[in-house]
């Protein structure tokens, strides 16, 4: 079996001296989506953070495209191809909508302008607000310019951490779509999810972590198929 | 009732020295402005930065003047200042280098920042004086008046005369364009854009490859360009005095609180009001009200001109009782 596109695996490690991070390891392939999930303190985003280098391992290795990148910083990572949106604080609030994409070019030289039109015509909603400033949009608006943030790097690791935390329902399954199609250009998606339930019918595989260490792996149809997991994990 | 008369001395002794003042103050105050959006403290050490600017502009002048160069009716200080702001950017830098970075890479609280910054104050203050001396200067030489008093009152027959200092309408002329620099600069340019994108949001900027070292370094030299800008520009239009530009801090802070820190908008707004605040509260009305038609025995002045940063102070607390991020929504850390 060929090695799959991203790689992290037997993840160890925390901020502190007691390790969040007991053994995780986590892959996902070109244009899949992943999905993390698990109880609170599960260590959901910890592995997440872990994969984009915002936490120092004291064990394990993540790889990229077969790339050792164990030991570079978040930034050099993004030049690597990885795009991160963070749970919150992942806009520029005071910068208009086509700015907050401009920033997210940043480290680019070439002509950009093909990506942002590529962004608008995933997020439409937005586009009609280019000029507007991102902190005046909705909520759910506001995920888009974040997700729209991190597309123009171009990544082919896409990264999400709980990009639907405290959007209404409809909201949700409008991202949900709308990361959908990003995947089937080719993007891969790890994404963590409160919303357990909508996040696994979405999802390639689905990763049950508990107390930082795998618990079940397995496509997300299976995982909502299984009485085990559907009892502990997803409220009966 | 005589009403351009009225007008005319409104004019000559309110309005066009507040402009020139609050201009200087608006100056200032986004220098205080840029470095708290950015570095998140408020810089006391503004004011000294001012006045050691000044000195510098002050002795390369002096150089120039000696060896015979001149602007025709222009300040020779003019030619001086790019000089004097690259030296003195030079200090600052060099102040961010051996202080303020130690306390950025440990995260300290921006009071610890405050009160570092008190110290290089007290340290800039000490160096400006050593080198050019407590004593007051003049250094503005070439023509004094766009139009002067008599002038004025042979040209247009009325009583009352109004002239203009070729100092205050520089400074009118430099602020403007100042500010119209800075105010396309970060809204057009890349550079500009990565300094408001770190204001907003530090740790997105980070991630999208924005180098903290170099927007810090960045601001640092235009608010320093800003500051060495106010002080000569201050300077020419009333005199250099070290301890002046220590005074003059305060206003500068109460003009971007006003304005709402970190807003660039509202330092220069900020700057105009405390300015004209300060002006009016301390002019006397007697004249204007008689040309009105109210004669009064007193002198129809709220506060003597001792009093006058009483007004910055009570600006600063109406501010911060009633709107305390400022009237055009500044941030606080």
């Amino acid at each position: 079996m060929a090695q799959p596109y991203l790689s992290a695996t037997d993840m160890r490690g925390g901020y502190g001296k007691a390790d969040i991070l007991n053994g995780c390891t986590l892959t996902v392939d070109k244009g899949q989506i992943a999905v993390i999930v698990g109880p609170n303190g599960a260590g959901k985003s910890t592995a997440m953070k872990a994969v984009f280098g915002m936490l120092n391992l004291r064990d394990g290795a993540v790889t990229l495209g077969g790339e050792d990148i164990t030991g570079l910083s978040p930034q050099e990572r993004v030049r690597k191809g990885m795009g991160f949106v963070p749970q919150t604080h992942n806009i520029f609030p005071t910068m208009t909508v086509e700015e907050n994409l401009q920033m997210g070019a940043y480290i680019r030289e070439d002509d950009y302008r093909d990506t942002i039109a590529q962004v608008y015509e995933l997020f439409p909603a937005v586009a009609d607000k280019r000029r507007q400033n991102a902190g005046e949009l909705s909520g759910g608006q506001r995920q888009q310019v974040a997700v729209g943030r991190a597309l123009m790097t171009r990544p082919s690791l896409l990264m999400l951490d709980e990009p639907t935390a405290g959007v209404s329902p409809i909201v949700m399954d409008e991202l949900f779509d709308r990361i959908i199609e990003v995947a089937r250009t080719g993007i891969s998606i790890l994404m963590v999810e409160q919303n357990a339930r909508q996040a696994l019918e979405i999802a390639d595989i689905g990763y049950v972590l508990v107390q930082g260490a795998n618990r079940y792996t397995d496509s997300g149809k299976a995982l909502m198929a299984d009485p085990e997991v559907r009892r502990t994990f997803l409220g009966g | 009732m005589d009403i351009l008369n009225a007008l005319v001395a409104l004019l000559n002794f309110v309005v066009i020295p507040a402009a020139a003042y609050g201009a200087q103050l608006a100056l200032g105050a986004l220098g205080v402005t840029l470095i708290y959006g950015i570095l998140r403290f408020s810089n006391f050490a503004h004011g000294d930065t001012m006045a050691l600017g000044t000195a510098f502009v002050i002795l390369v002048t002096w150089g120039l003047q000696a060896l015979g160069v001149s602007l025709g009716p222009l300040p020779t200080a003019l030619l001086a200042l790019p000089v004097g702001i690259a030296l003195t950017s030079l200090v600052v830098l060099g102040t961010d280098r051996g202080i303020y970075r130690f306390y950025r890479r440990k995260k300290s609280e921006p009071i610890i920042l405050v009160m570092a910054s008190v110290g290089v104050m007290f340290i800039m203050n000490g160096v400006t004086r050593l080198v050019i001396g407590v004593d007051e200067i003049r250094f503005d030489d070439g023509a004094r008046f766009l139009f002067s008093v008599q002038q004025f009152k042979a040209w247009s027959g009325l009583t009352e005369g109004l002239s203009l200092r070729v100092s205050q309408a520089l400074t009118l002329v430099i602020t403007a364009l100042a500010c119209w620099a800075l105010f396309r600069f970060l809204a057009r340019s890349k550079a500009g854009k990565a300094m408001r994108a770190y204001a907003d949001n530090e740790d997105l900027a980070l991630l999208s490859g924005i180098e903290p070292e170099r927007v810090v370094r960045l601001t640092w030299i235009i608010a320093t360009a800003l500051a060495v800008t106010a002080g000569t520009l201050y300077g020419l239009d009333k005199s250099f005095k070290a301890f002046n530009y220590f005074q003059i801090l305060l206003p500068i802070f109460a003009a971007s609180i006003v304005g709402g820190l970190g807003n660039p908008l509202g330092a220069v707004a900020g700057g105009f009001i405390v300015a004209f605040s300060e002006v009016a509260v301390t002019y006397p009305w007697k004249k204007v009200a008689g040309y009105l038609g109210y004669q009064s025995d007193g002198l129809l002045q709220l506060l003597s001109t001792e009093y006058k940063f009483a007004v910055s102070f009570v600006i600063l607390i109406v501010v911060l009782l009633f709107r305390p991020t400022g009237l055009f929504r500044g941030k606080s850390y």
